[in-house]
């Protein structure tokens, strides 16, 4: 491509975050190149200042950003230097956005339409009536059900993926020549996932917009991006097309990356006499006066690993709740080694509660943020197994060392003090202290960067084969369900789909939507989606 | 649509249910007394039968419940008892000063409401300005005073030697509408003051909170100005907390207004009120409270009423 | 007196008080312990001067009969007395001391007005913690109350209470303990509400620990920072109402001595552009104003962490 193609240059891009009155640099000194009608994919983990730089394009830095140097150019404009007026005009019109959480984006006391015709009118790019049509058109475009009606809905009278193709006809409105998608997808289940993503690409493709494409996901942005550009710690590792990137690789941070998707643990064979450790039997259960479960079983053997998959809303969480006895069921029962648990966990003995620990999605709010990590993981260790001064004192420093870190240095810190990888070992740790036979894992590592969720789940693998620990593993991503799982649970809308052992389920043939999901799952290579779409079409026919 | 209509409804009864719980309250406090409450007027010293005599005048012979059911059939019809301290009837010392206070609520609103309003949207877009500071320090500032600190400050600058406005606010005859505003402007400038602050605080705060929500965000991102994104985009989502800030402070003005009617001897229910708590006159402090809490109950109904009309998930279901 | 003479005046009483609060706070860093200092470096100059003023009421009162020139009761001129050298601020109404009844009024009005918002404070929080923790029933019983009760305004049901069982200083003490108890139980209940979803929580109850523990090791701790500040906020309030009613000549009787009740007393003067019944109404002020810039800085801070 020649120079003349050229629609954004962003030359040493510097930004400073604020926080406790000092400022620090979040973005080091990032370029980046951007032609007509091309998508380039911004990659990288938390905190590598993907969004920063995403907004930064637009001449825009959130309440508590600065941009303190580099050069900002959009299509002869030097953004840093017009005046904010000037970028103002340019947003909306030439470079549009659209955000994470479409729900939370869309204001939520106008009309879609409104929203949507909001920008080409103030921008006068068009009448009422004109965007009105205009907005009709893209909506059929695309692919949204009733697309002459659905504008005059309320964003919360559509759901998530709808609203997220509305958004990106929102930001089409103005037939803008940059659009900044940042992280669209990740707030979706897979299945809908798969929707947004064609008909994003399909609408750049038609209007010849250039994009950049944020996520953390390697493989969605494999199937969007013509180049990839990742990200760390506010610096850039390495740029190479798409096909390049994804095969070659020559920066080890981007193998590392790459690797943490093979990694997979043999499934174990079955030990004991055949009794399951937790028996889950015809559980109903319902919030209020609605069934959000019907009819529950499954078995959870010891020393072997159960994944509940599910998209949201099936039931995977309700059942750990049912388990726990924190939601007595309507009908059915919990055994544990056989015996029937108290339905409430109230009337369940200490003994029982000790034996069934739990670990949690968001280490943030598992820990009390006001206890040191001594008592944190000290406690159910004095409480269920009546040690004291040094003898409790030598537990919590072994549980410190068994999950990884150093007990001199973190025996006396404040959950605040520590990375949230490390929060979800405090986690684990509590639930080790207890000396239990099975561990409920909900979604612990979906909080957390690729590299360090691999961490937490070697940690895991390990600890099991030590202490012979039976897991239910509550997730909604398959990745993690291949890498550590001995048997899989599929649940949809409250129902157990299919359940087998891993082999099992990865091996055709499946249920229609155990299919449907793993044919979701996006995979690394860049071809995927645009094979998956046409197979689809072709059984449709 | 109709979802919303039975929420309205429930919330109507459960208002008509607590006002009728309030009016228990105010009629039973009455009973709450340890000893007898006519021997507790009358003084050690009453002779039995003038006690008897105030007994029986009361009522307090009868069992409680068919005193209670009198009184409230009473009251709706607009008869509040006799005054124990001068045998007027309790309906003739309410009327007039009803109007009284009502009015002096009124002026006081009239200024207060859009003035708070447009300064808190103000101090919202010019957030972390020094207008905003400012105006930050003296709401906190004048929530802290109390209101016949106000009501003198404001005597003494603008009432005493250079007398612009008469301190004393009492008025025998009718008024005319502009010599009313006149006599009754210190007062009622002292309620604005009183409740500004706090209104004109509370609007900002429900705005800025809002200012971090992504849809403000996806506004400014697609090229709106600062005044378009805080009216049309905040101040919709806004208008539930603003409502109730506004209610609870047109509330406070009932409260305030005992102490203002006060200072400036201006002849409303809270100088009434006053004068009967000291001679211990239950009847007309049954009544007048009976009018304040109703005010006060039906003031946070609309309230609730509005904001719940206000709220786009609930008027247009799913 | 002119306008612009009024904005002179109060710019430089601005700029004192701001010059005092820095000066105390350089001086509160230099003495305290190096946490405290630290904590001490993030307050605005607002909040110091609030502290400053704080401690100043807090030594007037404990030590009022050392620093009074007279007693609080007793009659020593001539009334209305204007400021002279015995008499720095005058004679009241009966011919006492004005200053030396400002500096006992201290002691009177701040001391009932503290023990006001401790006892309102004890039982609107530890019932507010526990509808929060227990819920179920117990939740439903005290919450329906406290909203029937809040359902008449403060200052009017205070009114009607003491008509009953008649104005004395224990009454009035116990009314509005009463009333005020309401609202502490709707915060605490509130903050408590928002700490028992966490998962935390849910940890310890699974756990089996016990109603104590649980309110005391894992919600109290996190919900201190609020609470401290609905302190502060509780008290200006009561404060304010007692004043309201000792200036309706309802609350602290005489001849106690009382900043509303002064008020009230000498209130004539101020028609005649004598500003002597304004200093304890201003001592009131003064007071309600320190307390709030003091909350409204630790608010700041906390709202800060959170993000």
């Amino acid at each position: 491509m020649s120079d003349k193609d050229i629609l954004l240059t962003v030359k040493g891009l510097r930004i400073e975050g604020r926080s406790d009155d000092t400022w620090s640099e979040i973005v080091k000194g990032v370029d980046l190149t951007l032609h007509k009608g091309e998508v380039l994919g911004l990659i990288g983990e938390s905190g590598a200042g993907k969004s920063t730089i995403g907004l930064a394009a637009m001449g825009f830095a959130r309440d508590g950003c600065r941009i303190s140097g580099g050069e900002i150019n959009f299509d002869g404009i030097d953004l840093r230097a017009a005046s904010e007026s000037e970028r103002r005009d340019l947003r909306g019109k030439r470079i549009a956005y659209v955000a994470q959480s479409a729900a939370a984006s869309f204001n939520p006391a106008h009309k879609l339409i409104d929203q949507y015709s909001e920008a080409p009118i103030q921008h006068g790019v068009m009448g009422r009536g004109e965007a009105e049509s205009d907005a009709k058109d893209l909506y059929a475009r695309m692919q949204l059900p009733e697309p002459n009606d659905i504008g005059f809905r309320y964003p919360h009278q559509v759901s998530g993926g709808q609203l997220q193709r509305a958004m990106t006809a929102m930001a089409m409105a103005c037939r803008p020549d940059l659009i900044i998608f940042d992280e669209p997808t990740t707030a979706l289940d897979v299945t809908t996932q798969i929707e947004v993503l064609s008909a994003i690409r399909d609408i750049v493709e038609q209007f010849d917009t250039a994009a950049i494409y944020i996520t953390h996901d390697l493989a969605v942005v494999a199937q969007m991006a013509d180049r990839i550009k990742v990200l760390l710690k506010g610096e850039e590792v390495e740029e190479a097309d798409t096909r390049t990137m994804l095969s070659n690789p020559t920066e080890d941070y981007t193998k590392s990356l790459w690797a943490v998707r093979s990694y997979a643990r043999p499934e174990q064979p079955p030990v004991g006499d055949g009794t399951p450790v937790v028996s889950v039997r015809n559980v109903t259960a319902a919030y209020g006066i609605t069934d959000v479960l019907h009819d529950v079983s499954f078995d959870i053997h010891p020393r072997r690993t159960v994944a509940v998959v599910g998209e949201s809303g099936s039931g995977k969480s309700t059942t750990a709740r049912v388990i726990t006895g924190l939601l007595p069921p309507r009908r059915g029962e919990t055994l544990f080694n056989g015996e029937a648990l108290p339905i409430d966990y109230k009337k369940r003995t200490r003994e029982q509660l000790r034996q069934a620990q739990m670990i949690y999605q968001m280490a943030d709010t598992a820990l009390n943020p006001k206890l040191k990590i001594r008592e944190l993981i000290g406690r159910p260790a004095q409480m269920y197994l009546g040690l004291n001064g040094k003898a409790l004192e030598d537990r919590t420093r072994d549980l410190l060392s068994l999950i990884e870190l150093e007990p001199d240095n973190y025996i006396d810190r404040l959950p605040s003090e520590l990375s949230g990888g490390q929060k979800q070992r405090i986690g684990i740790a509590r639930a080790l202290a207890a000396e239990p036979q099975f561990i409920i894992c909900d979604e612990v590592t979906s909080a957390l960067d690729q590299l360090v969720a691999e961490g937490i789940l070697k940690l895991l693998d390990k600890l099991q084969s030590e202490f012979s620990l039976a897991y239910m593993f509550i997730t909604h991503d398959l990745a993690t369900v291949k890498s550590i799982a001995d048997e899989v649970v599929v649940m949809k809308e409250g129902v157990v789909v299919e359940q087998g052992t891993k082999s099992e389920m990865f091996q055709p043939p499946h249920d229609p939507y155990t299919e449907l999901l793993l044919s979701s799952v996006p995979e690394m290579d860049p071809d995927w989606l645009t094979t998956l779409l046409k197979e689809r079409t072709a059984t449709a026919t | 649509m109709s979802h919303i209509w039975s929420m309205v409804f429930q919330r109507l009864a459960l208002g008509f249910l607590t006002l009728f719980i309030v009016s228990l309250i105010i009629f039973g406090a009455t009973e709450l007394l340890p000893g007898d409450f006519a021997q507790e007027i009358l003084g050690q010293s009453a002779t039995p039968e003038t006690v008897a005599a105030l007994r029986e005048k009361l009522g307090l012979d009868q069992p409680m419940y068919i005193r209670y059911f009198g009184w409230l059939s009473d009251i709706l019809r607009g008869d509040f008892g006799e005054s124990l301290a001068n045998g007027q009837p309790v309906a003739d010392l309410i009327g007039r000063r009803l109007g009284n206070t009502l009015s002096l609520a009124l002026y006081a609103a009239a200024i207060a409401v859009p003035l708070s309003l447009g300064l808190g949207i103000l101090a919202a877009l010019f957030r972390n300005s020094f207008f905003d500071r400012f105006a930050n320090a003296s709401a906190l500032t004048s929530i802290s005073f109390p209101e016949f600190f106000v009501a003198y400050i404001l005597i003494f600058l603008l009432a005493g030697r250079e007398g612009l406005f008469p301190s004393i606010s009492s008025f025998r005859t009718d008024p005319s509408f502009t010599e009313y505003l006149h006599r009754a402007f210190l007062p009622a400038l002292t309620l604005t003051l009183v409740v500004t602050a706090h209104m004109m605080r509370m609007t900002r705060a429900a705005i800025i909170n809002l200012l971090a929500s992504p849809y403000i965000e996806m506004a400014r991102l697609k090229g709106m100005k600062p005044m378009r994104v805080i009216v049309k985009h905040a101040l919709p989502n806004a208008l539930a907390p603003i409502i109730n800030v506004v209610a609870l402070n047109l509330a406070y003005l009932i409260t305030g207004v005992v102490v203002v009617e006060v200072v400036f001897v201006y002849p409303g229910l809270g100088q009434l009120m006053v004068d009967s708590v000291a001679a211990r006159d239950m009847p007309v402090v049954q009544g007048v409270a009976l009018i304040f809490a109703a005010a006060y109950v039906l003031l946070n109904l609309t309230a609730d009423v509005l904001a719940t009309l206000s709220n786009p998930r609930l008027v247009h279901g799913r | 007196m002119g306008f612009f003479t009024g904005l002179f005046w109060l710019a430089v009483a601005i700029i004192a008080a701001m010059a005092a609060g820095w000066v105390f706070r350089q001086a509160a860093i230099a003495v305290s312990p190096k946490g405290v200092a630290k904590e001490l470096r993030t307050a605005p100059l607002t909040a110091s001067f609030g502290m400053l003023m704080i401690i100043l009421y807090i030594l007037a009162a404990f030590f009022a009969p050392v620093i009074a020139p007279f007693s609080e009761t007793e009659i020593v001129g001539r009334e209305y007395q204007a400021w002279d050298n015995v008499h720095l601020l005058g004679t009241d109404n009966l011919g006492r001391d004005m200053m030396s009844r400002l500096i006992y009024a201290a002691r009177n009005t701040v001391g009932i007005a503290f023990i006001t918002t401790a006892l309102a404070f004890l039982l609107g929080s530890v019932l507010g913690l526990l509808a929060a923790v227990v819920g179920g029933w117990v939740d439903q019983l005290l919450s329906r109350a406290v909203d029937v009760l809040m359902a008449i305004p403060a200052l009017i049901f205070a009114l009607l209470l003491l008509t009953i069982i008649g104005t004395s200083v224990i009454n009035m003490i116990l009314v509005i303990a009463l009333i005020d108890s309401t609202r502490v139980f709707r915060l605490a209940r509130a903050v408590a509400m928002n700490i028992v979803v966490m998962d935390y929580v849910e940890a310890a109850r699974l756990r089996g620990e016990s109603l104590w523990r649980l309110i005391t090791r894992e919600i109290l701790p996190n919900a201190m920072a609020p609470l401290v500040a609905e302190f502060g906020l509780r008290f200006c309030f009561v404060f304010l109402t007692i004043s309201a009613l000792s200036f309706l000549g309802l609350g602290i009787q005489p001849p106690t001595a009382d900043w509303g009740s002064m008020v009230k007393d000498n209130a004539t003067l101020i028609s005649f552009g004598d500003i002597t019944p304004l200093l304890p109404a201003g001592a009131i002020a003064l007071l309600t104003v320190s307390v709030n810039f003091v909350v409204d800085w630790q608010l700041h801070r906390a709202s800060g962490l959170k993000e």
